[in-house]
């Protein structure tokens, strides 16, 4: 069973590695005339494709699985990578899967970028979703409901299928389920990180994002029955949040670097699978209630405003509940929201004596000596410190 | 030249000083007086709602480029480096958290705390921004949504439902923003007070359409780069004020004088620009200089239209239902003069190369800015292929003299208006 266990994790980490996107290509060899939609980071409602009958796909970013040769040529230096890579997937063809492809709208970089898609990919519908910055306010929900209303009609005009409000409920009930099992994943790592790892944990959820999500749920709910069995001992290693991982992803190798020396026992990777905090409620306006849970129901990054979830004050009650000894605190190359967000995270952390450790890091990195060395003696110093 | 020719010509800018020196001896007096002051942005103005509360408006991305127009910005720079933030992130970010830190003292003058902070979503840079002021001074922050550019497709349409679904939106945020004005200043909210401020930027949107349109003249009688930034700055800062309507007024005559007399803006001009982006101000000058030993003219420039007000053609508030068309014009200004002038420009850019008689654009990259930034280049790549228009992409900074390469850029520039040069001789121009 353990092997069963391993194979999953594997076969996922084969998943998210292939720039071909293998379980996407499957669907639409199982359902022909298929439609998918494309969406970027951070978060996305999900639901409102699925009730078409769309398979939903986060597009985040190639890493270093693909090489920029085309993207560098339609994008100014000084751009994260993340936009560049996802941007030379579709150029060089991986994503001709796409029917639709929906932009939040995080931030500068992406929402500019937007234009470059509309203009080389004229057969393909691309669009801002624009989540509300102003979002204490009384009409916000409103408005984002409205505005899933209006991506709804070009779903349906997409698809040539009617949303309606059972069928978002039943895609809300899947997709429920998802965020529960995810939830009960990141409490096993938590609670429990030498059963689960870090990057093991990374891997089966980033999987979700690029299969159908009936799938993920059956892989998952298999997971957590194999997780108990495992015969792995708890080891004497300082317990950290990774946090920077909203966006552009750190490379796996990377992640497997820091969880060497210490347990990544909470984190923001990938979030936006993540991002709603509770059961989404399937009765009455399925649009309105997706809303409200964004804004009432949600977790946090450096990209949403927000005066009720201050993000330096998340992060630290982050590691009050996951009982974390510390932080890493990192931000990837060129990002502006995520640099800017250091500063007042490393302030809080201060101010609170919590030690932390800030990093940068690119998706394309491939050499991690430095950062291991980082790791590794901050984390010492901290078990020197703890003893 | 005759007495009123004489009158006339330098007029604009010995009124823009004046104009400049006034706003710093508000803000001066304010930082000590403690007379409310609002920080806000060019993308995106509340200038005729906040006047109504006789805030002093501070424009923290004015002051920080004034900063590197004096060559100073780099003390500042380094300030909020040494504070912690990373060298990638936005310049006038940084300059002005380098000034906070130093107590608002600036060459021309002090900034002022702030008592409120507003800023829009047309640069997420703006909220990052405000968040900063807020951990700093722990002082009230209102974010004004404005849905805008979404994607190809037809501009915004004020019968739409969607359009109004967005309108309904704003005008609701803006009426929770006067609640938060008069708690923040104890004043009353005046409607009549806020008519005549919008209808003062009506006369002055018209005069600015107007000073844009006389440029199509040849020889183009101002820079869009050079005097460009000081049309945009006016626009700002005294946008709703009587001084800012007279000021386009003055301008406009000025320009018409010019034209008369027959006075460009080079002596000889022979290569007409566009501007795609923003100006370098730590080498603005230089980056003018550049362009105009070639006997070149930026003649107009995306920059004086996203940050010149967003004032789309034909702009005109309402005056019989104030803030319903308060929220229809900023959404309006949100979709093509901010958004669709920095994310989906060509078409635009393509129509002015035709109406302006352009011989070539320049896209001008600067890496404190995404948000104006990212696609130039494919910007650029459009318009060569899909209407053979030459484009020249350069990138340096805003406000960060680390970023300037005058060699590189003085290479490309010339080789771009040897192309330019070469392409005129072969069509016989």
């Amino acid at each position: 069973m353990t092997g069963e266990l391993e194979r999953i994790i594997d076969d996922c980490r084969a998943l998210v590695e292939d720039p071909s996107y293998p379980a996407v290509r499957r669907w639409l060899a199982d359902h022909p005339g298929g439609k998918v939609l494309g969406h970027f980071q951070v978060y996305f409602p999900e639901e409102l494709a699925h009730a078409a009958g769309m398979l939903p796909v986060k597009i985040m970013g190639a890493g270093s699985t693909v090489q920029i040769r085309q993207a560098d040529a339609r994008i100014a230096a000084f751009v994260c990578s993340i936009v560049r890579s996802s941007l030379e997937l579709a150029l060089a063809g991986h994503l001709d899967f796409l029917s639709l492809f929906v932009i939040p709208s995080i931030c500068d970089a992406v929402r500019n970028a937007c234009g470059v898609w509309v203009r080389n990919f004229p057969h393909l519908p691309t669009q801002v979703l624009y989540f509300p910055q102003n979002a204490a306010s009384a009409h916000a929900a409103d408005y984002l409901a409205g505005e899933y209303a209006r991506l709804v009609q070009l779903i349906e005009e997409t698809t040539g299928q009617q949303v309606t409000a059972a069928r978002l409920a039943a895609s809300i009930a899947v997709f429920n389920e998802n965020r529960r099992l995810l939830r009960e994943l990141y409490r096993i790592k938590r609670e429990t990180p030498w059963l689960l790892s870090a990057l093991e944990a990374y891997v089966l959820t980033r999987a979700g994002g690029v299969m159908p999500r009936e799938d993920h749920n059956a892989l998952l709910r298999r997971v957590l029955a194999l997780i108990p069995q495992r015969p792995a001992k708890r080891q004497d290693r300082i317990r950290v949040v990774f946090e920077g991982g909203y966006c552009e992803q750190p490379p796996l190798d990377m992640l497997a670097v820091i969880q060497d020396a210490c347990y990544i026992v909470d984190d923001d990777l990938l979030i936006g699978l993540r991002w709603l905090v509770d059961d989404v409620a399937t009765d009455g306006d399925p649009l309105a209630n997706l809303a409200w849970a964004y804004l009432h129901a949600s977790s946090y990054s450096p990209v949403q405003h927000d005066p009720r979830k201050p993000q330096a004050q998340m992060l630290l009650r982050r590691l009050r509940e996951a009982g974390a000894d510390a932080a890493i605190v990192a931000a990837p190359k060129m990002c502006e929201p995520g640099l800017e967000e250091q500063v007042h995270y490393t302030r809080a952390l201060e101010a609170a004596g919590i030690p932390y450790l800030v990093l940068e890091f690119e998706e394309t990195m491939t050499t991690f000596e430095q950062v291991g060395i980082q790791v590794e003696t901050f984390a010492e110093s901290l078990l020197f410190e703890f003893a | 030249m005759t007495a009123q020719a004489q009158e006339l010509v330098g007029a604009t800018r010995k009124e823009s000083r004046r104009l400049l020196d006034g706003w710093w001896q508000a803000m001066t007096a304010a930082a000590g007086d403690g007379r409310p002051t609002a920080y806000v942005f060019v993308m995106g103005s509340f200038n005729e709602l906040l006047r109504v509360f006789d805030f002093v408006l501070n424009f923290p991305e004015i002051t920080a480029l004034q900063t590197a127009v004096r060559g100073q910005s780099g003390v500042y720079l380094q300030a909020a480096e040494d504070y912690g933030f990373s060298p990638d992130i936005c310049g006038y970010v940084k300059v002005d958290v380098g000034l906070q830190l130093k107590g608002g003292e600036h060459p021309h003058g002090r900034v002022p705390r702030p008592a409120l902070v507003l800023a829009t979503n047309m640069c997420n840079t703006y909220v990052k921004w405000a968040e900063f002021w807020e951990h700093h001074y722990g002082c009230p922050v209102f974010v004004l949504d404005l849905p805008a550019w979404r994607g190809a497709g037809a501009a915004p349409d004020p019968a739409d439902p969607a359009f109004q679904r967005d309108r309904r939106y704003v005008e609701g945020q803006l009426r929770e923003l006067i609640a938060l004005c008069e708690r923040v200043t104890g004043r009353r909210f005046d409607i009549d007070r806020l008519r005549e401020s919008m209808a003062e930027t009506n006369r002055m949107a018209a005069l600015y359409h107007e000073v844009l349109a006389l440029n199509r003249h040849r020889p183009a009688p101002f820079n869009a780069a050079r005097e460009g930034i000081t049309y945009q700055g006016i626009a700002n800062l005294y946008r709703g004020a009587p001084e800012g309507t007279r000021f386009f007024a003055l301008a406009r005559d000025e320009l018409r004088e010019r034209i008369r007399l027959g006075l460009g803006t080079v002596p000889d001009e022979r290569f007409r620009l566009l501007l795609a982006g923003t100006a370098c101000y730590t080498h603005f000058k230089r980056f003018v200089e550049l362009f105009e030993a070639w006997g070149g003219v930026f003649v107009l420039s995306t920059y004086m239209i996203f940050a010149g007000g967003g004032f789309v053609p034909g702009f005109g508030y309402d005056l019989t239902r104030p803030l319903e068309s308060l929220a229809e014009q900023m959404l309006q200004a949100a979709w093509w003069g901010f958004t669709g002038a920095m994310f989906y420009p060509q078409e635009w850019l393509a129509d002015a190369v035709r109406d302006w008689d352009v011989d070539g654009i320049c896209l001008h990259g600067v890496k404190s800015c995404r948000t104006t930034s990212t696609g130039l280049p494919d910007v650029r790549e459009w318009l060569r292929t899909q209407r053979d228009t030459p484009g020249l992409f350069i990138q340096s900074d805003l406000v960060d003299a680390r970023l300037w390469s005058d060699a590189q850029i003085k290479n490309r520039v010339d080789a771009f208006f040897e192309a330019l040069a070469a392409r005129k001789a072969g069509a016989g121009r």
